[in-house]
């Protein structure tokens, strides 16, 4: 076991998938020499030569083509989407294309492809670096979107990933990056797609959450239990598909719910939570599920980012709501 | 008084058509059949000339029935070829079996001519998953409906192919209106970038729909962009098979040999509508070009060029057109055979392993289908 931030744990999971198997390919704007911009990818051209890690030009429609191509020829593409923002320019080859690839060939091709991108806000960033766009990808069928929230996960996530045959967007948010240190196995291990984990558990309330929100989540239901109340604390890990069964049986166990997104209540995937949760279980609720995110307004200027983000006071006022219902 | 202005030491215009004389059109057969450049002549036996003619001729017929088979219902979304015969098939005779051919939604003869059975590109047509199932070995994508994108996947085809160590090349088509996408730079910028083997053909039709060539871009060729990308750019007479194979085979050879990749844009002229959904091309064409451009037929040169030989007579075309009849009659039939698409067959091809939701969209379809 290490200790190890977030981006240590993908750098850790990038090499041990390139030792694994030599059909990965690592490739983006500057992940080769400069080991990337977060240093995610960094040693990993010295280590695997610029064969497998390699520098692109500066065009993301121009990536994606690239790892649908490359897949044809049997490669594992891993390419990075710089800031998760510019996706704009890649969404053809990602939802118009990579994810349609089995589909509309019958199966006679697959595109096991992950494309790894930063996110996510509470840095400052500028312009287009931050937004929450994960709600864009959930809704294209033929994509699995993963959001890990911890070193641990995120190494075990991203293996899972890059071992899947079949097209991965997985996001990794910017303030997690080197917030905190967790132990982390050296040696390989899978965390499967499409399942959450409770992270903390709780008989009174089910808070839904992922990415960054885990941690602000996390926090108000320790605040809430020392007004006696018992929060459990869901983080999906995966947002699409969707663990239904973990999420389900939380609701079933504590009759109430919020989910808790970063990005704005039109967008994310807070309302397909929901709604699955009133299909599924609206007999156990006592109270409506409702909803944290940020206002429907374009990603703050980064100045006013402490007033817009939602934070653990939002969870709490809300979680109060339907507690109190 | 104001001082007199300097003379320009740079000048621009003259810049450019330094640039653009070097896009002059090439041509190996004129009108008339004629070998009007032997520098450039290709070294093609009297067999294979024989067999580029029988493509030609076929895909005029395949062109002719599909048109008809469209108009009784019995095909779906079609877009006509006649006139393009020796800008698509000469191309793609320059190919070989190991090539990859990313298509776009024109060019379903290339793909056909690289082994896509003629039943399963009906089939594409239609609109039936089975159509686009590639039967394996055989190295071509569905023909792509986003133009542009085939170009920057014909990118990381070629760099897939280069890294592998493959003497092949990825060759890709476009059209006019097409060489106007960001996913057209994109993907000659990062062929060339990676000095990856990589044919773009442009084809250029001389219209985009109704829009004519001259409202895509200022640029007097298209070809010319290929300076963008630091490669080798050509114009060809796009009815004349003998250049439009010359050139191919050229770029083809240079790539295989680590030479990087080439830009081809082939003058050509598509004489139906741009699709047969509704498309009326007398909106935005007169009579006169369709007359001037039908005396240009690729067929009709060719055919003169192996008369002249003593290669070609109207009985051997007959018997290609007849051949041509009875394989399109037969995959049409094979096409009306292939069983209807059910919903649980479009969610079993969605993932090698279903997700929940479609686990349970395929238990609800499966009880549907079975009732």
């Amino acid at each position: 076991m290490a200790q190890m931030t977030m981006i240590q744990a993908i750098t850790d999971a990038l090499r041990t998938e390139l030792r694994n198997d030599e059909n990965v390919l690592v490739f983006g704007e500057d992940v080769g020499v400069n080991g990337g911009v977060f240093r995610a990818t960094e040693g990993l051209q010295k280590e695997f030569g610029e064969e497998r890690v390699f520098d692109t030009p500066l065009a993301e429609s121009g990536i994606g083509g690239l790892a649908i191509g490359l897949s044809t020829q049997g490669y594992r593409p891993v390419p990075e989407i710089q800031f998760f923002g510019f996706v704009y320019e890649v969404m053809d080859s990602i939802s118009g294309q990579i994810a349609r690839l089995r589909y509309r060939t019958g199966g006679s091709y697959h595109a096991p492809i992950t494309i790894r991108s930063p996110f996510g806000g509470g840095v400052h960033t500028p312009e287009l670096h931050a937004d929450s766009l994960e709600g864009l990808m959930a809704q294209q069928p033929g994509l699995k979107v993963v959001i890990p929230s911890s070193p641990y996960d995120a190494k075990g996530l991203l293996i899972s990933a890059i071992r899947d045959n079949d097209p991965v967007i997985f996001l990794e948010h910017m303030k997690l990056y080197r917030s905190f240190r967790q132990e982390v196995p050296e040696e390989e291990y899978t965390i499967p797609l499409g399942k959450a984990e409770v992270k903390r558990e709780g008989k009174d309330l089910s808070i839904i959450t992922y990415g960054a929100m885990v941690h602000d989540s996390i926090k108000a239901a320790e605040a809430l239990e020392k007004e006696g109340h018992s929060v459990e604390v869901i983080d999906l890990r995966t947002i699409s598909p969707l663990d239904i069964e973990t999420i389900v049986q939380s609701v079933e166990k504590t009759n109430r719910a919020i989910v808790v997104q970063e990005a704005q209540k039109q967008a994310g995937i807070a309302a397909n939570v929901v709604a699955e949760i009133n299909d599924r279980a609206i007999l156990s609720l006592e109270a409506p599920v409702l909803r944290v995110t940020a206002p429907d307004t374009v990603y703050p200027f980064s100045q006013a980012e402490p007033v817009w983000l939602p934070s653990h006071k939002d969870i709490i006022e809300t979680a109060k709501k339907v507690l109190e219902f | 008084m104001a001082s007199k202005a300097k003379a320009a030491k740079f000048d621009a215009i003259k810049a450019l058509e330094s640039i653009e004389k070097k896009f002059e059109m090439v041509q190996v057969l004129n009108e008339k059949g004629e070998v009007v450049n032997d520098e450039m002549m290709p070294d093609l036996s009297d067999e294979r000339l024989v067999e580029l003619m029988s493509r030609m001729v076929y895909t005029r017929i395949l062109d002719q029935r599909s048109i008809s088979l469209n108009r009784q219902g019995r095909l779906g979304f079609y877009a006509p070829t006649a006139g393009q015969e020796a800008s698509a098939i000469a191309s793609h005779f320059a190919f070989e079996k190991e090539d990859f051919i990313l298509p776009g939604y024109r060019d379903v003869p290339q793909i056909f001519w690289h082994g896509l059975p003629l039943h399963k590109a009906f089939l594409f047509s239609r609109g039936h998953f089975v159509g686009n199932q590639i039967p394996e070995g055989v190295n071509v994508l569905p023909p792509q409906i986003i133009i542009g994108a085939q170009y920057v996947q014909a990118a990381g085809v070629a760099l897939g192919l280069k890294k592998r160590g493959e003497k092949a090349v990825a060759a890709t088509y476009t059209g006019d209106g097409g060489s106007s996408q960001g996913d057209f730079y994109e993907g000659i910028n990062f062929a060339g970038a990676f000095g990856a083997p990589a044919v773009f053909i442009v084809q250029n039709n001389q219209f985009a729909i109704s829009t004519p060539r001259e409202k895509q871009t200022a640029a007097t060729t298209i070809a010319q962009k290929a300076v963008a990308a630091g490669i080798p750019g050509i114009v060809v007479d796009g009815m004349d098979p003998l250049a439009v194979y010359a050139a191919v085979r050229e770029a083809r050879e240079r790539a295989i040999n680590g030479g990087g990749p080439s830009l081809i844009e082939t003058i050509c002229y598509r004489y139906g509508p741009h699709t047969m959904a509704g498309d009326d091309p007398t909106r935005y064409r007169t009579s006169d070009t369709d007359n001037e451009w039908e005396k240009k037929d690729p067929i009709v040169r060719f055919r003169k060029y192996l008369e002249g030989k003593g290669l070609w007579n109207e009985e051997k075309e007959n018997e290609i057109i007849e051949k041509a009849k009875e394989e399109i009659k037969q995959a049409i039939k094979q096409a009306d055979d292939t069983p209807k698409q059910k919903v649980t067959d479009l969610i079993s091809n969605m993932f090698e392993e279903l997700p929940y939701n479609l686990q349970e969209q395929y238990e609800i379809y499966k009880e549907k289908e079975s009732k």
